[in-house]
């Protein structure tokens, strides 16, 4: 919790009440007691309060129940990350208390439902202790017939108190979440709520009250970055796909399924991640850039379908949220080792585009752009996120969605002449012309997977296969030349750089921010284009003594990890190094801070 | 209003719709020379399907040809049409989402029994049991023809290949049988020696509303030559039409019929009519689209976001 103002120690007596720019409140229970609705509610009312927000879940892969965690961390100024550390610990159960009273700042406060949980007396000391029968009053409030139920929305009702949280906004919220339902269920949640902000919050002297926020430009939208994907698709045109369920995917293809039909299209379920794939292609092939996605496993069968889509040149967008791996791996948890196979996943030389979000808005935005380079360079793009953007929720400005959403319907007008694979075409792009259209000549394109001529019937010319593979190189050498050159993040010149790629951008930024603070001289980028990567990054480079590549994957049989090793074969620079970890779980800004300076004393030996 | 799957699209077309074009010759419909050996029984398939697309005026940019991988799925290069030539075993999912995107094309998606039965076997029963519409042409050797003489899942027990030199020993499938039970709509048999009788299958196949099917015995004269001569008269075969007081609605008559030890019988083993996928997908956008008639892309997903504020 930071303090806008000087903190003065409470001296006991009367309640005092301090302004905070930002909190980090952990909430720890079981999957089914609804903890992921507490943090929902606390994150949409961030977004409504102009604050910005980012959230940080575990699920269990149990199909219900075992222990779950949500994260929230909202404040007044800029949230980078969901924080290293909790200000407030909500702890359901023993377990909860026993295994995250550790993720508390010291001095932080621990509120725990005493009709479950014992306090460890020794840690008394260090945090502040707050028990509620937070179950017994539930069951006191609304009628003990529903188990458990709304002890959520309880001890949601002890945070607002605790902070001062807009309580109008809060019962609205409420209300829109139960709107529709037997009237009674929206009159225990409300019952509960009151309950829990009118209970009295024992020993804690302090109650806390968020600094305005900066005024923001528009309304905020609250979403997490599945959502955006799916409604970012939707934006881009896109109007058919096919996937197969798989965790993290699942809930963009769920989403897909359910809106695609009020924008007349649809979105198939298949029988396996291979139909899945093929189907997409099929309607891509159709006329219109249609989408298909997966996780781990599921991107690994869909790849000699991806081949096919790159030799026949065919525009797809493939989402893979990736989770750890290989094999089932860890489905629920978070790493970013499918690098090496969305760029190099199948055999023979296949290239495609790459492209990896930072941030929930850009899960939206981004989704445009994989449809787009789709469509312009006639390729498959895959859209790169990961378990944790996934599922994380973030506040950010609303799109002005008349002017985003773009129509890409098929266009058959009739046409002299066409070669799908036109070798005179500039920079090999050459387009697809979909089937139903009439072409004058009275010659149709053949779009195959075989080595092909400019009809796209078979050849075994060593010249042509020579010609067509430099044709589908080059395409991405000519989308290389228009991507941006990454902003650096803090001065242009200096001892470290950090590299990052997807959803580590927060927490490598506020790495920077702390270690200038204490004045290191550290900056970073960003990339969000993987493949093909932009020009000039060796401009940035040359400004540092040492590149730290900062990812969530081994760091392999050599040492640089997956992002890292591209970026040393690419600019064959020494200084590059890698950071890396696969514990499954976000990055903590006290961890690369930590391993930064580990690997400058141990990495200056390795050069 | 955006374009939705449901439409037919708008062709601006150089010809006035009020002259009546006229159908294709079989000069404008083939393409590259078949790379098949002389004598194959797929040439007859081939010729077959020009005359189906001459009889029945299709044009160029109302059809598309899609196969997967085998001696038999090179079959889109030879014809001057929009088509694909996709991977090994997944035709079907590929047709799929052309048929689902598209009503306004007929699919004809050809294979041989490798491409369907084996690696392509979990597309072949959900594409049939899902009837999604389009035909399916599977062209049947009982072996592996590209590759040069391996068992395929069709080769009859005791046939001799290459990866079984002692002949077969894996029980076959029953094409017919296998469709019937995954919920095909149409099942038909015919054979690449019955000219008539395969442009007959086509046709029906063709004007079915559904996922129709048709296994077409197809010699491979280089690999095995004679499999089906007891199906062929002019070899001293039987040629036995599927019996006329056979009714093709009735399941179980049909699995039983399709039992029948080679040459077993020729014709329409199976035929009912059921909504399609096409039609059922078809009805959920209807449904959607009507609570939000007149609302541009924008404005739908407007609504959403207004929820997440």
């Amino acid at each position: 919790m930071s303090n806008a103002t000087t903190g003065v120690p409470s001296s006991g007596g009367a309640q005092k009440v301090s302004a905070i720019n930002e909190v980090v409140i952990r909430i720890a229970g079981n999957s089914q007691d609804g903890i992921q609705a507490i943090g929902g509610f606390l994150a949409r009312l961030a977004g409504r309060s102009e604050q910005e927000v980012m959230t940080f879940m575990t699920i269990p892969a149990t199909i219900s129940g075992g222990a779950s965690i949500f994260q929230v961390r909202m404040g007044s100024g800029e949230v980078l990350s969901s924080g290293d550390e909790a200000d407030v610990l909500l702890a359901f159960y023993q377990h909860s208390y026993d295994a995250h009273i550790a993720s508390l700042k010291k001095g932080g406060i621990v509120l725990y439902d005493s009709d479950h949980v014992v306090p460890n007396e020794e840690l008394k000391q260090k945090y502040h202790h707050l028990g509620i029968p937070i179950s017994g009053l539930t069951v006191e409030a609304i009628g003990g017939t529903a188990k458990d139920k709304g002890k959520n929305i309880f001890a949601l009702g002890l945070i607002a108190k605790m902070f001062d949280l807009n309580l109008p906004k809060l019962e609205k919220l409420i209300g829109e979440r139960f709107t529709g339902k037997d009237p009674s269920i929206l009159n225990n949640a409300l019952a509960a709520f009151h309950a829990g902000h009118a209970n009295p919050l024992g020993n804690v002297l302090e109650t806390f009250k968020f600094v305005d926020a900066q005024k923001k430009d528009g309304h905020q939208v609250v979403m997490n970055g599945n959502e955006a994907i799916g409604y970012g698709l939707i934006a881009a045109g896109v109007r058919f796909g096919a996937g197969y369920p798989i965790t993290p995917w699942t809930d963009i293809m769920e989403l897909l399924r359910r809106e695609l039909p009020k924008y007349g299209g649809c979105f198939i379920q298949t029988e396996d991640e291979i139909a899945a794939i093929s189907m997409a292609i099929g309607g891509s092939y159709a006329g219109r850039v249609a989408v298909t996605g997966s996780s781990g496993p599921g991107i690994s069968l869909k790849t000699e379908a991806l081949g096919w889509a790159i030799m026949a040149e065919m525009p797809l967008v493939i989402i893979d949220v990736q989770r750890g791996g290989p094999s089932t791996g860890m489905p629920t948890n978070i790493e970013q080792s499918d690098l090496n196979i969305a760029v190099n996943g199948g055999h023979g030389d296949a290239p495609r585009v790459v492209i990896a979000p930072a941030n929930v808005e850009d899960c939206f935005y981004m989704a445009i752009e994989a449809v787009n380079i789709a469509r312009k360079y006639s390729v498959p793009v895959i859209l790169l996120t990961d378990q944790g953007i996934a599922t994380r929720i973030e506040a950010f400005v609303e799109p002005n969605l008349e002017k985003v959403c773009q129509e890409i319907g098929p266009d058959f007008t009739p046409i002299a002449d066409h070669k799908p694979y036109d070798l005179s075409a500039v920079n090999g792009i050459s387009h697809h012309v979909p089937p139903g259209t009439k072409i004058n000549s009275g010659k149709y394109p053949i779009v195959t997977g075989l080595e092909h001529d400019e009809l796209g019937h078979p050849t075994g010319s060593p010249k042509l296969h020579m010609q067509m593979t430099a044709k589908r190189r080059k395409k991405l050498q000519a989308l290389a030349a228009t991507l941006p050159v990454p902003k650096i993040y803090g001065p242009s010149e200096g001892n470290v750089l950090l590299v990052g790629w997807g959803s580590t951008e927060g927490p490598i930024k506020e790495a920077v921010d702390r270690a200038r603070a204490a004045g290191d001289s550290v900056s970073s980028i960003h990339l969000k284009h993987i493949n093909p990567l932009p020009n000039g990054l060796e401009n940035i480079f040359s400004g540092f003594n040492h590149i730290l590549v900062v990812e969530m994957n081994d760091e392999g049989l050599y040492g640089f990890g997956q992002f890292g090793a591209i970026l040393r074969a690419r600019y064959c620079d020494p200084k590059i190094q890698g950071i890396n970890k696969t514990d499954g779980l976000t990055w903590k800004v006290k961890e690369i801070l930590e391993r930064t300076k580990t690997n400058l004393s141990a990495g200056l030996s390795k050069i | 209003m955006s374009e939705t799957l449901l439409a037919k699209p708008v062709v601006s077309t150089t010809t006035p719709p009020t002259e009546e074009r006229k159908g294709l010759t079989k000069k404008e419909i083939a393409a590259d020379h078949p790379t098949w050996c002389p004598g194959c029984g797929d040439f007859s398939v081939l010729a077959l399907y020009f005359k189906l697309i001459e009889k029945r005026k299709m044009w160029h940019e109302k059809i598309t040809t899609v196969a997967g991988i085998g001696c038999s799925s090179r079959f889109p290069y030879f014809v001057q049409a929009h088509g694909a030539h996709y991977i090994h075993g997944r035709a079907l999912p590929f047709a799929s989402g052309i048929s689902l995107s598209r009503p306004d094309l007929h699919v004809f998606v050809f294979g041989g029994d490798g491409d369907a039965f084996s690696i392509g076997g979990n597309h072949f029963n959900h594409t049939a049991r899902k009837n999604i519409k389009m035909t399916y042409c599977v062209m049947d050797n009982w072996v592996y023809g590209l590759t040069k003489k391996q068992t395929s899942p069709t080769s009859p027990l005791g046939f001799k290949s290459k990866t079984d030199i002692w002949g077969a020993i894996d029980y076959p499938i029953n094409p017919l049988k296998q469709a019937i039970a995954a919920g095909a709509t149409f099942v038909a048999r015919t054979t690449h020696t019955n000219p008539n009788h395969v442009l007959q299958m086509m046709e029906a196949a063709m004007d079915h509303d559904g996922f129709s099917f048709i296994e077409c015995l197809s010699e491979c004269v280089e690999f095995y030559e004679g499999a089906f001569d007891a199906s062929n008269p002019r070899k001293g075969g039987v040629f036995n039409e599927v019996p006329k007081t056979h009714d093709v609605t009735d399941e179980l008559a049909a699995y039983k019929l399709a039992g029948t030890d080679f040459p077993g019988h020729f014709g329409i083993f199976y035929k009912v009519n059921k909504p399609t996928k096409n039609a059922k997908e078809a009805e959920i956008i209807k449904n959607y689209q009507s609570k939000v008639t007149g609302q541009q892309p924008w404005q739908i997903l407007q609504k959403n976001f207004d929820k997440m504020k």
